[in-house]
């Protein structure tokens, strides 16, 4: 073990923290906007929203995180009409691909974890609703989607971990995030263990924020009780 | 139950025997390279590992009566697997450098290309008028100086792709004010030269003129001057661990062999069109 190494290269792999958290909050907020519309398209019980929302979700769980980054990043580029679209200023950016790659991922494991929740709400709370006078909106925004949040919070806080996780891909697409800083060093200095082990004792912090954070939703919102 | 007896008895004479045999006397040769280094190593279409090192190796194998097997490893992880014992040997178009040097040894060079910038014809760079042919960084200085400005001058603040951990990425964080892109492989920062997203690449002219071959890299163009000497190395050498000093002198003999008989030569013009023998 290398001690003074692994000193050195912490300064120089928590740099990576600020992007590893920007893709991943960004990507978070846009793909859970995305899997509250695919969870409605999919419960909305029309055909034509909920099939295609049921193949967008099959796809891309269905084929690997790592393809789905080379394919939207080499990929699209390799089209000359995607090179001269009105896209290509976003898509040429490592950054914006990375977001965009790992919005869609999180929109369709998401949209699975919404939908579950929002089944889990007991038909009765919907009936007494009715009986009080709430309309359909009103119902959904009061009864259905609070309930929905406390059910599917552990779930979901599932998701983030592995979206922290998924976020160390990006490094093969020229982004020097955490992982990304931590490959260069290993290529320098020949000293995988002692860069992995600086590197994964970063993202363990930063997943243990997320576990306590999560954690202290579920008891604001009492999905767990306190005994 | 017998025939599985007979496997784990097996077993454990060939193990013992490929040991016995491998001690000192280096009978099988496992050698480690990248497959993603066209024309030196790379993956052809039906998966099989070919290139000029490959034919190399086997040439090379022959003459120490030894035989050879190919263990394929990712670039940023060739020397760390070396000195871990994952193969015994390096052939993935290594520069020998000081710097490596450190970590483990190197037979002598066996072939030897210079390093250029490449650039499409769409974009500014292609018209980059370079004073000097060559850019010599064994020399002073105060003869280099200018031709390093010149390229910076016209390089300022564009996208300039280096694969990692070469000695293309310390010449560049060495002597460019640039903004850095770094790739896993070769083939990556190609794709990328084409589509636009880098303005230019520092790389081996080998790895670029296959690139130019191809239909996609028809618009590829070179700009600026052959550089070589200094901290790109002295040419492309087999990377092995320090201790094993005798696999270093079969290699060094045999490598010495393969050039006095042309052999060296022939691979290069078959796979580089072009005579790089050291």
């Amino acid at each position: 073990m290398r001690f003074e190494l692994m000193y050195e290269s912490f300064f120089k792999i928590i740099e990576g923290i600020p992007l590893t958290l920007q893709v991943v909050s960004i990507s978070t907020v846009l793909g859970l906007a995305l899997a509250i519309i695919v969870a409605l398209m999919r419960i909305s019980g029309r055909k034509s929203m909920s099939i295609p929302a049921y193949y967008f979700v099959y796809l891309i769980r269905g084929t690997p995180l790592l393809l789905q980054l080379y394919f939207v990043y080499y990929g699209l580029g390799q089209f000359s009409f995607i090179r001269e679209s009105i896209l290509w200023p976003i898509l040429k950016e490592p950054y914006w691909c990375g977001i965009i790659t790992l919005t869609i991922s999180t929109g369709a494991y998401s949209s699975e974890i919404i939908r579950g929740g929002i089944l889990s709400v007991s038909k009765n709370f919907i009936e007494a609703s009715g009986a009080l006078g709430l309309n359909k909106i009103k119902t959904f925004l009061l009864i259905t989607l609070p309930i929905t949040v406390r059910q599917a919070l552990p779930a979901y806080g599932n998701e983030l971990i592995l979206m922290v996780k998924a976020s160390s891909l990006i490094s093969i697409i020229t982004l020097m995030e955490i992982t990304g800083i931590a490959r260069t060093i290993i290529s320098k200095t020949y000293a995988p263990v002692e860069i992995f082990l600086v590197a994964g004792s970063i993202y363990l912090i930063i997943n243990f924020i997320i576990v306590l954070a999560v954690g202290l939703a579920e008891r604001k919102l009492g999905t767990v009780k306190a005994n | 139950m017998k025939n599985l007896k007979l496997l784990i008895i097996g077993l454990v004479i060939s193990t013992i025997s490929s040991m016995a045999l491998a001690d000192g006397h280096w009978s099988k040769i496992r050698i480690g390279t990248e497959g993603a280094y066209k024309p030196w190593n790379f993956t052809d279409e039906s998966g099989n590992l070919v290139g000029a090192e490959l034919d190399l190796a086997r040439d090379l194998c022959k003459r120490m009566n030894a035989e050879c097997e190919f263990v394929q490893q990712d670039w940023d992880g060739i020397i760390p697997a070396l000195v871990n014992g994952k193969y015994d040997v390096i052939m993935a178009g290594m520069s020998v450098t000081e710097e490596r040097m450190k970590t483990i040894s190197f037979s002598d060079v066996y072939m030897t290309e210079p390093a250029r910038f490449y650039t499409t014809n769409s974009n500014s760079l292609s018209t980059f008028k370079s004073g000097d042919k060559t850019l010599n960084l064994d020399k002073d200085s105060s003869v280099t100086s200018g031709t390093i400005s010149s390229l910076n001058n016209a390089m300022k603040g564009m996208n300039i792709g280096v694969t990692v951990a070469t000695i293309h990425e310390n010449f560049a964080n060495e002597y460019l004010d640039v903004n850095l892109k770094t790739y896993p492989t070769q083939d990556e920062m190609n794709l990328d030269l084409v589509a636009g997203r880098i303005d230019a690449m520092l790389c081996d002219t080998g790895a670029a003129e296959s690139l130019m071959e191809t239909s996609s890299g028809k618009d590829v163009v070179t700009f600026g001057p052959n550089i070589f000497g200094g901290l790109l190395g002295s040419g492309v050498g087999a990377g092995i661990r320090q201790g094993d000093t005798d696999l270093k002198a079969m290699f060094d003999k045999a490598i010495a062999e393969a050039n006095a008989d042309g052999t060296i030569s022939r691979i290069s013009m078959e796979w580089f069109k072009k005579d790089i023998a050291p």
